[in-house]
């Protein structure tokens, strides 16, 4: 099997300090990966940098495209990238503002992303976009709304349905579930969890909230100082933690 | 079916003065399709230390776990998940689950996971949960806010649900009633007649002389240095 993205040695300088370096890993079709580490530890500039966002000072991020099969995202051009941003890749920010245009009704923002890959049938985008909200539990009456009047539960759920319309492969996650109240993430893993059985999606998910990639994460890299200690599965990694950060990362959780 | 071979677990305690603490040593076994096999020891012995190892939930030392055709000691993660969808189910003494999700569709889950068509694993779940006697107005609210009973049932159906060629049961048995108990046994008894490999512990020494074929002392595999 070809792994869908293959990242190779991927490294970012801030000046002359480190954001992340040495970053190598295959996610195969249908994985999810949880990036865990502290705050400044390069884990969303890992993701930025791989989602072609942030340009990596050197190493290779290569995705395995339905046309031309595997191909390295950081040399190709800017418009592929951005073809490859509407299509294929999906990106969840932690803010619902960053993802979404909030001037724009519910339903236009889930349109617009299907625009932007040729749909143009009226009706059929509104069919679409109105199934898409029954999806993520937003109930159709609110999709003339726009995404201001909504709480911040169910922004994210409906910038969680402007992504995942146009049917995308692979999905960065930044904090998806941060900042929301514990019974609003509780829903939203649940329907995460669904979504990514269901479409068969791959994922990369950072997050410093351990008990949230338990459930969702088949894998673990776990990060500090901008390089990877640790990488396996993560039950495995979370239950008999090999490096000394990530020991210490473990015991430091609160228990409910 | 579950093969190990001079297994070898050691915990490294970086935050406490890299202490090193070995745990396991020499762990050989071999489990055929169709046999329950019996852990047993006294209480940390380690006999959950070797499931564990065996469900690839901790990183073996040494030597080799094969289950089926993988090597868990070495195996990629994906390689070990897969294991765990076809073929090594783990009914552990915890039930660990995604908040709200109904209790049936917890149990379905595992069907779900291999390919089965919706209403085929909540048909299957339903029946699970009924055998086990969880009432079926509870089978729409979600397992966290059951009894430890309730929930210990739970997670045996979430176990049965599919048939796993191989199986580890932690103390399957553990604050069930005696209804309860002989449905579990019942189960155990059912996927040995299906050709499933089963590793169990069992405090419950009735239970354990009715369902087990043989037993093995993890004691026997003590380090040396700690022995």
């Amino acid at each position: 099997m070809t792994p869908l993205l293959q990242v190779k040695d991927v490294a970012k300088m801030y000046g002359r300090r480190i954001g992340c370096a040495d970053v190598s890993f295959d996610l195969y079709p249908g994985e999810v990966m949880g990036i865990v580490g502290e705050s400044g530890s390069g884990k969303s500039t890992l993701l930025n940098c791989l989602a072609g966002h942030l340009e990596p000072d050197s190493g290779q991020v290569v995705f395995d495209t339905r046309a031309e099969g595997p191909v390295d995202t950081v040399t190709m051009s800017e418009p592929e990238r951005r073809m490859l941003g509407r299509t294929d890749w999906a990106f969840v920010h932690q803010h619902a503002r960053d993802g979404l245009r909030m001037s724009v009704s519910a339903g236009g923002n889930i349109g617009e992303r299907l625009m932007a890959v040729g749909a143009r049938h009226y009706g059929g985008i509104r069919d679409q976009a109105a199934d898409w909200l029954g999806r993520v539990e937003i109930s159709e009456a609110r999709i003339d709304d726009r995404p201001t009047a909504f709480s911040g539960g169910m922004q994210q759920r409906l910038q969680i349905a402007r992504n995942l319309v146009t049917g995308p492969r692979l999905v960065f996650m930044d904090e998806p579930t941060g900042g929301l109240d514990v019974s609003v993430q509780a829903r939203l893993l649940d329907l995460l969890r669904g979504l990514v059985r269901e479409m068969g999606l791959s994922a990369i998910i950072v997050t410093h909230d351990l008990a949230v990639v338990r459930l969702l994460a088949d894998r673990l890299m776990v990060m500090k100082d901008g390089h990877v200690v640790e990488t396996g599965l993560t039950d495995q990694v979370l239950d008999d933690p090999q490096h000394a950060y990530t020991q210490l990362l473990v015991s430091s959780v609160l228990q409910a | 079916m579950i093969d190990l071979n001079n297994v070898s677990k050691t915990f490294t305690l970086h935050n406490q003065g890299s202490a090193l603490i070995p745990v396991m040593e020499g762990a050989t076994l071999s489990v055929k399709p169709g046999e329950c096999v019996g852990l047993t020891g006294a209480s940390g012995a380690g006999k959950s230390t070797l499931m564990r190892l065996i469900y690839g939930n901790y990183l073996a030392a040494t030597g080799s776990i094969m289950v089926g055709s993988t090597d868990v000691a070495t195996a990629e993660p994906r390689e070990i998940i897969s294991l765990r969808r076809d073929t090594l189910g783990y009914v552990s003494q915890f039930l660990r689950v995604v908040p709200r999700v109904p209790t049936i569709d917890v149990v379905a889950e595992p069907l779900l996971a291999v390919g089965s068509p919706a209403e085929a694993a909540r048909d299957k779940a339903a029946s699970l949960l009924a055998r086990l006697n969880i009432p079926d107005h509870l089978w729409q609210l979600s397992p966290t806010t059951f009894s430890g009973g309730e929930q210990q049932r739970v997670n045996i159906a979430r176990g049965f649900a599919y048939d796993y060629p191989a199986l580890l049961l932690d103390e399957p048995t553990a604050s069930l009633d005696a209804k309860n108990r002989a449905t579990v046994l019942g189960l155990i008894e059912g996927a040995k007649a299906r050709g499933a490999a089963i590793i169990g512990i069992f405090h419950d020494e009735a239970a354990r002389e009715q369902v087990c074929d043989r037993f093995i002392d993890v004691s026997a595999f003590a380090p040396r240095a700690a022995a």
